[in-house]
């Protein structure tokens, strides 16, 4: 398999702006299942062009906060921004600066590789010359360019993955949402997947927020927002969390912030 | 936290990014349906058994006497012919609802309710998807049908096309909204007990109302006051070139209704919002 290489399209209009808004803003965001609270008073920040972690167990209220962020729940109370738009009052602006790669696999099984991104595309509006040129050049630096005809069902699990990040940058956000986006990956397929992302990031300007459990996916640099039960129980640089914690390393820290007894099964 | 500062201005969406999306939705769900062979070999076979078998059965025992839109003295597959073409719609418009709870499962669902256009946008390009598929199972019956010796007028062909298009969207829309309330594929065998099989036998479909009325007068009101009656009717007086006006209305009537209540129950403050995470993690 080879390795993707990173995607490097041109940017459509840099905004050196020195005050701008965050890529993603969460302010005061709860939720509640009928008595259930998923949420409790949620607030952080996702700058552009860096890396933010949203580390926390299964079940701490990850996939509900990505399902607010996509609109795909209304929002109970707090504010969500995506670059200053207010996802519940200008979804349309919001959501056409967002990339999603949801937990679950949402490509269509028996359509092929380029069918699955031009029906992307045309969701958001891309002409089809546009986005047949978008498409062909994605499946290359990905180097899936062979099997662009081939249905997706025929991919491994590491290059439907690679298959779903590409589609969420085809209408070029400025900010991607990963919702633990290496679960039942092997080995390579996880270290292809992170170090794609990461090149987003330093050569795009992308703003990433990426859901795990898995501590060894974090790296010295990154932010970090530490989620348990619905409530952020730290944030900040990755070193200053640690040392708030007053522990050695991400896992040590972890555990001490939630009092958690068991490892999660991170960490490897 | 920070305050906003700055953002960019808002820009909307052009009359050519709606068309790239509706052609887009109506392209993709055709390319589904070409691959499940299966599908369309049962749409075409369902109604095929009503015709070759229970019609050829029946032919002696109903006589049906000369009642608009028909001129003359007609078999009994002829006067079914309009009635089964609305039973493919209607069984597409649930499984067109089945694969949106299937979608929604799935995750696929999120795929397109994560686009930027309007939500009511992209429901109402599913429905017109889900309609536009039907079309190629009608026309499909109908070459059939017409080997079989069920001719109407040549114009007929063409002057029933409006009229499928509206009872599409209506049992399509009908069949969105049950879905919203609907949790799991499972759910699915209840829809044809309690939706399709009442509204297909209390109709229009398989008896003319006045044969109705003379056996239970309660019956007869039952089925004029079912939107499926109303559905089989305004194609059936099209394939004739000719236009119900109480049929049409009441179908253009209840696809509004339907419509609007569907784009509410997938509204995301409401309809999907209280049941919480498919997958059930917080």
């Amino acid at each position: 398999m080879t390795s993707p290489a990173p995607i490097t399209e041109p940017r459509e209009t840099p905004r050196p702006d020195p005050v701008a808004a965050p890529a993603l803003s969460i302010e005061g965001v709860s939720h509640s299942y009928g008595p259930r609270r998923a949420l409790m008073d949620v607030s952080f920040n996702v700058q552009p062009a860096s890396f933010t972690a949203l580390l926390g167990l299964n079940g701490a209220g990850k996939s509900t906060l990505f399902s607010l962020i996509t609109r795909l729940f209304g929002i109970q109370s707090g504010r969500v921004g995506i670059f200053g738009h207010d996802v519940s009052k200008s979804p349309g602006e919001a959501l056409r600066l967002l990339g999603v790669v949801f937990q679950p696999r949402t490509l269509d099984l028996d359509l092929s590789l380029t069918q699955n991104l031009l029906y992307h595309a045309a969701l958001h509006g891309i002409g089809r010359r546009d986005a047949a040129a978008r498409s062909a050049e994605l499946l290359g630096r990905i180097g899936l360019a062979d099997r662009a005809g081939s249905k997706v069902r025929d991919l491994s699990g590491g290059q439907m993955r690679r298959l779903e990040i590409a589609r969420a940058l085809l209408h070029r956000p400025r900010l991607l949402l990963l919702d633990e986006p290496t679960v039942g990956l092997d080995v390579k397929a996880r270290a292809d997947i992170i170090s794609h992302v990461r090149q987003l990031v330093t050569e795009q300007g992308i703003g990433v927020l990426w859901a795990t459990h898995l501590f060894d996916e974090i790296m010295a640099g990154d932010d970090l927002v530490v989620l348990h039960q619905g409530k952020v129980l730290a944030q900040g640089p990755m070193s200053q969390v640690i040392s708030e914690a007053g522990a050695q390393d991400v896992n040590t820290a972890f555990m001490r912030l939630t009092g958690a007894q068991t490892m999660p099964g991170g960490g490897a | 936290m920070s305050s906003i500062t700055t953002r960019d201005a808002p820009r909307g969406f052009s009359a050519a990014e709606y068309m790239t999306c509706l052609t887009g939705i109506v392209w993709r769900e055709g390319l589904r349906f070409l691959h499940q062979r299966e599908r369309f070999v049962s749409a075409l076979v369902r109604p095929l058994v009503w015709l070759f078998i229970f019609a050829a059965g029946f032919r002696q025992v109903l006589g049906i006497s000369i009642i608009p839109p028909y001129e003359t003295y007609i078999l009994y597959e002829v006067y079914i012919a309009p009635g089964l073409m609305a039973m493919i719609q209607l069984f597409n418009g649930m499984q067109s609802s089945l694969s949106m709870v299937y979608d929604r499962e799935m995750g696929n669902m999120r795929t397109l309710l994560v686009s930027p256009l309007p939500r009511g946008f992209l429901l109402f390009c599913k429905l017109l998807a889900g309609t536009a598929v039907s079309l190629l199972q009608v026309y499909a019956f109908l070459l059939i049908a017409w080997l079989w010796d069920i001719t109407p007028p040549p114009s007929g062909y063409l002057t029933v096309l409006p009229a499928l298009i509206l009872s599409g969207l209506m049992l399509g829309s009908l069949g969105m909204l049950i879905s919203s309330g609907i949790k799991q594929l499972e759910n699915f065998a209840g829809v044809m007990n309690f939706v399709i099989f009442p509204m297909f036998f209390a109709s229009s479909a398989l008896y003319p109302l006045w044969r109705v009325q003379e056996g239970s007068p309660y019956l007869y009101y039952l089925c004029e006051a079912n939107p499926f009656t109303h559905a089989v009717e305004l194609i059936r007086f099209a394939l004739y070139g000719q236009i119900n006006w109480i049929s049409l209305a009441v179908v253009a009537a209840c696809t509004i209704v339907f419509m609007i209540g569907a784009i509410w129950a997938y509204d995301p403050s409401r309809g999907l919002a209280r049941r919480g995470p498919a997958g059930g993690e917080g």
